[in-house]
């Protein structure tokens, strides 16, 4: 009894610990073979031409600079959208909504984060798109705008969760030791909870971004596909196209091990490696504020 | 002048605090919009045949049933990877790991896994299990993908789940002669019950809505009859989605707000449940 006992505490011990070990396996493997398809891109396409402005792969132009302008022109517009808004909200959810306002918003905004992107591009073709067309008088409603503001709707929730996080983990007597002061609570909000929280909102903002370079089906859908340099400011109300939609559209319909197989996973790897560094540098400023919290408490 | 002063403050929180309100409310009310209005056009195609027929006439007519089993397969073939797994992954790292550098790499590559785009998760899974392991373009190679990318949701979850567990329970159940593992098994695992859960349906709930990763590695574009295996490629609810509305000329409008309706009922009363459940729990907590 004792015996069989330990044996069975020995097994489950290991399982989990191999459990816990499998998070590190699985990114080494997504990278192995992000490389593996990836990597030969570099032998088969001169550089010249991976860095070109033309995206036109059935006659083997393999330009990706299109597809990095379009990703970055989308991704900046949804910024703009879903940074003071998520802040916004996550201010008003957690230093200035009643109680139960609070308990009303929150379930909504993930809510939000829990809508499936196909659904909000859905919306994006048949209202969002027919809208911006007549209001702003465009050839097309399908362009980088559109795809901006469903990106940045598709961002907040994940702005607010991290930014209200980080305020409500703001030490109360932060706040009281303002108020005693006479601040307003206005002022306290603006000059001790939000610099107090910098670090956490500043994570929310890049995990915010990172959600919205890697988002695929609803750029897919409003933005109108099509891979333009998108250098002038002007861009944002013309199709464009980002390098996920371009991995989503395209990778259906090419041979496997052809050219244009290795360049979508090449442009995967690109995507990969933007997602580690955005990662790595939000939680390297969580640690560092931490270590920062923990030397002045001490 | 100091009356002056003091007013413009009291003005300029007035001001700032109504701005601020009034953001909170535009970021929140087109969601509450979004979901009505799709209830609202949906709702008229929904009806028995629609949830029970099979697409005909090139998807134009009939029903969206192989979709909705297709969905639903793939739902619990990715529970039956992520969950054990993921729930695992959370008792180390809550119940055996110390602050040592491996620890802190495996809290890496949660995040990490976490921010992977789902389209490169979908070239991932199409490299691994489509080709290389030869699943081919299969339910089994969707469900793993899409297991992986829910893994970091239910592992983050569940993490914090059991690290609000009490100490005090731990080193009461050790002090009664309980094994490490029947300590977590009986008192730790049960008390986190309610959280852990609610995370497995937030992170199914992801699975059931995502298109990307299933594009190439499960997705079909339209089927005559229900997968037998799960080597077969299946329809799916989202993928349907994004075909009809973009892929597909001439279709019917209705059929495809009853079809985003379906899925919306499908992923949202997941999230419902997770809240439900949650919420009680909540309540019900007695420490």
């Amino acid at each position: 009894m004792e015996k069989s006992l330990n044996w069975r505490e020995f097994i489950i011990t290991r399982l989990i610990k191999a459990s816990g070990y499998s998070a590190i396996l699985f990114v080494a493997l997504i990278f192995f073979f992000l490389v593996r398809e990836g990597l030969p891109t570099l032998g088969e396409v001169e550089l010249k031409s991976l860095t070109g402005t033309r995206w036109y792969p059935i006659e083997d132009y393999f330009g990706i600079l299109p597809l990095i302008t379009g990703s970055l022109i989308i991704t900046i517009g949804a910024g703009l959208i879903a940074v003071p808004f998520g802040i916004g909200t996550a201010v008003y959810i957690s230093e200035i909504a009643p109680r139960w306002v609070r308990e009303i918003l929150k379930p909504l905004v993930e809510l939000l984060g829990g809508l499936p992107s196909v659904v909000l591009g859905f919306l994006g073709i048949l209202v969002l798109s027919p809208f911006l067309r007549v209001f702003l008088d465009l050839p097309t409603g399908l362009t980088a705008l559109a795809g901006s503001i469903l990106l940045g709707a598709i961002s907040v929730p994940t702005v607010v969760s991290v930014a209200e996080d980080a305020l409500d983990s703001v030490p109360r007597s932060y706040r009281e030791g303002a108020w005693a002061l006479g601040a307003t609570r206005w002022q306290t909000i603006w000059r001790v909870t939000l610099p107090a929280a910098r670090s956490g909102v500043l994570t929310a903002v890049m995990l915010g971004v990172g959600r919205s370079i890697g988002e695929t089906m609803t750029v897919m859908m409003v933005t109108g596909n099509a891979p333009v340099l998108a250098v002038k400011l002007g861009s944002i109300f013309s199709p464009v196209r980002t390098m996920t939609a371009t991995i989503a559209a395209e990778m259906g319909e090419v041979a496997n091990g052809s050219t244009h197989y290795h360049v979508l996973f090449f442009i995967g790897m690109v995507l990969f490696l933007i997602s580690l560094a955005v990662n790595i540098a939000a939680s390297s400023v969580v640690f560092r504020a931490r270590k920062r919290a923990e030397r002045i408490l001490s | 002048m100091k009356r002056i002063f003091t007013l413009n403050r009291h003005l300029s929180q007035r001001i700032g605090f109504t701005a601020i309100t009034l953001m909170a409310f535009a970021t929140v009310v087109p969601i509450v919009a979004t979901i009505i209005y799709i209830l609202i056009q949906g709702a008229p195609s929904i009806s028995l045949e629609f949830l029970t027929a099979y697409p005909y006439d090139g998807m134009r007519a009939g029903g969206i049933l192989p979709a909705i089993i297709g969905t639903l397969y793939l739902t619990v073939g990715t529970a039956i990877f992520s969950v054990p797994l993921g729930i695992a992954a959370a008792i180390y790292l809550s119940e055996y790991a110390s602050d040592t550098p491996l620890t802190r790499t495996i809290r890496i590559a949660i995040i990490n896994l976490a921010g992977i785009p789902s389209v490169v998760y979908g070239l991932f899974g199409l490299g691994l299990f489509v080709l290389f392991l030869n699943f081919g373009t299969s339910i089994l190679a969707a469900s793993l993908t899409l297991s992986i990318m829910t893994l970091p949701i239910i592992i983050s979850t569940a993490e914090e789940s059991l690290r609000s567990v009490p100490q005090a329970f731990r080193t009461v159940s050790i002090s009664l002669g309980a094994t490490r593992w029947q300590t977590i098994r009986r008192i730790v695992l049960k008390e986190a019950l309610p959280g852990i859960l609610t995370g497995v349906i937030l992170g199914l709930e992801r699975a059931a809505g995502e298109t990307a990763p299933i594009l190439f590695t499960g997705a079909a574009f339209f089927l005559p009859r229900l997968p037998g295996s799960p080597f077969d490629a299946t329809m799916a609810l989202p993928y349907h989605l994004f075909v009809i509305s973009t892929q597909v000329p001439e279709m019917p409008i209705q059929i495809q707000y009853g079809t985003a309706l379906v899925l919306l009922v499908f992923v949202l009363s997941m999230n419902l449940i997770a809240t439900f459940i949650r919420s009680r729990a909540r309540a019900r907590r007695q420490w």
